[in-house]
């Protein structure tokens, strides 16, 4: 089951549970342990829904493969990627064929779902419109907001920048445009004041 | 009594387009430029009417791109408060009247890939100006207008020139109507729908879109409600330690502000939720006109939007 997301600022991502529409297409995109939600979801639809809706998942091997289940839906499209990087392409280019009127649906890490929205966003589609679900872990893709890169899997709180070095607090503040947290330096008076890392985000 | 940011304008034509439909052109007074608008935008318009004064709101016409004067075009009304009877009958070029700034109500989602409008007679005029702004500053987009027939097709003609391929029209004496489910249903991802008409035509898409798997906010629509003209009543301010007389065909709004109070307002068609204002005591029944409460509202007796709403009964105490 998903690990509690304590309420925060407004501009840190809320999740809710997956409920199946009335849309004439459904669009279904899943990491890890994703998998069970749409697993729940789809249990929920009919067998002529389930013919109208594809699904595009990215199975963690180790310990969150849903695979299996979700190919024997038999939903017309399913396709599984190596990871979200490779999914990325694949999700557009699914949004790019859809018509109005498919209802997205986003499961898993925060990762997976902050990334695929922004791929929906960038194809004009509102973020309010697609449903979420928060599924496995907490580890947060973060901005450097001095060097601007990204780092991914982040799990302590303070955390290292992995392009310019700093040690950054890892804010609740996010970016769905960068589909990232925002990481500021958190000892920029002192750098020899260093604060020892938590696990924060498992 | 205000006007939000009125203007002093000057009439400076007026054109009839067809025998239901006249066009407006105001410029200011001091021969400066309006200030600038997006397409959708609306203004109030303040008529003198005698000892009643009437502020009614008509979407702006005219390019977003030329300030220079502003158009708005009004459909004779037989049945109204007499506002369009009023400037059809009363308005001429040269007079003096005052407007208010420009509110957008209606624009256009910038986020858009596509904008898929839908106009149904009058309802064209906010089209007018957003199609200009598209126009001009680049956008893809279709508009689907639905008319009675040539005659009153407002701007049938000047629209196929500006939008060629862009403009579908549907003639009712033709038994030509839009297919509505088919366009919804096969458009690209990001696409805005914008839908400007009669009320049912409004209904009609806003339901199909939300059947289609259409979000809310993707669906975009101008909705002013018509305040309707009733039988006279008696509204108690509180808070101003006032009694007021709404006549038949004056809105409560209206006699508000006629008695000396400052009520707020923005639309003056019961969409935007300024004017809301609470309701102290009501011996009788709200006639509810507006789109901004709920039906649970409009049951409770609590809350009124005096701009189009009425009342028939004994006693009405608003705190105002």
């Amino acid at each position: 089951m998903s690990a509690t997301i304590e309420p925060s600022i407004r501009s840190r991502p809320v999740y809710g549970t997956l409920a199946a529409t009335d849309a004439p297409a459904h669009l279904m995109v899943a990491d890890a342990d994703g998998g069970a939600a749409l697993l729940e979801l789809t249990a929920a639809m009919a067998p002529a829904a389930l013919m109208r809706a594809e699904i595009l998942y990215v199975p963690l091997a180790s310990t969150a493969d849903h695979s299996e289940a979700l190919r024997a839906l038999d939903c017309p499209g399913f396709h599984s990627s190596p990871s979200i990087d490779a999914l990325i392409p694949r999700l557009a280019r699914s949004i790019e064929r859809m018509k109005m009127g498919t209802q997205i649906y986003l499961a898993g890490s925060e990762t997976l779902i902050g990334r695929a929205m922004q791929v929906a966003m960038q194809a004009g589609i509102d973020h309010q419109a697609i449903q979420t679900e928060h599924r496995g872990s907490l580890a947060r893709r973060m901005q450097c907001v001095h060097c601007k890169g990204i780092t991914e899997n982040v799990t302590t709180q303070p955390a290292d920048c992995a392009h310019c070095g700093l040690l950054l607090l890892v804010r609740d503040h996010y970016s769905r445009r960068y589909a990232a947290f925002q990481g500021v330096n958190i000892n920029a008076e002192d750098p020899s004041d260093v604060p020892e890392k938590e696990e924060l985000f498992p | 009594m205000s006007l939000h940011g009125a203007i002093n304008v000057v009439v400076t034509d007026v054109v009839t387009v067809n025998p239901l439909i006249k066009r407006f052109h105001f410029a200011r007074a001091d021969g400066e430029y309006l200030p600038a608008f997006s397409g959708g935008a609306h203004i109030i318009v303040e008529m003198q009417d005698g000892d009643m004064r009437r502020r009614t709101p008509y979407s702006l016409m005219s390019s977003p791109l030329d300030t220079q004067d502003y158009q708005i075009s009004i459909r004779r009304d037989d049945e109204g408060r007499g506002g369009s009877l009023f400037m059809h009958r009363e308005v001429r070029r040269g007079m003096k009247m005052r407007i208010g700034m420009p509110a957008n109500l209606f624009a256009l989602d910038q986020r858009a890939n596509k904008h898929l409008m839908f106009a149904g007679g009058i309802g064209i005029t906010p089209f007018l100006a957003q199609t200009a702004q598209l126009m001009a500053r680049g956008g893809e987009f279709e508009l689907h207008y639905g008319v009675r027939n040539r005659e009153l097709g407002a701007y049938v003609d000047e629209l196929e020139q500006r939008l060629a391929s862009r403009l579908h029209v549907y003639r009712d004496d033709k038994g030509e109507q839009i297919d509505f489910d088919r366009l919804l249903s096969s458009q690209a991802p990001g696409t805005h729908v914008y839908v400007c008409g009669p009320a049912p035509m409004i209904e009609h898409v806003v339901a199909r879109a939300a059947a289609l798997g259409w979000p809310a906010e993707h669906v975009h629509f101008e909705h002013f409600a018509k305040a309707p003209a009733g039988e006279p009543f008696t509204v108690e301010l509180r808070a101003s330690g006032l009694t007021v007389e709404v006549s038949a065909e004056q809105t409560m709004l209206e006699a508000i502000e006629a008695a000396g109070v400052d009520a707020p307002y923005l639309c003056r068609g019961g969409a935007c939720g300024q004017c809301e204002t609470r309701v102290l005591a009501c011996d009788g029944e709200l006639q509810h006109a507006d789109h901004w409460l709920d039906d649970d509202e409009h049951a409770s007796n609590e809350k009124v939007m005096p701009c189009v709403s009425r009342f028939r009964g004994n006693t009405l105490v608003l705190d105002r």
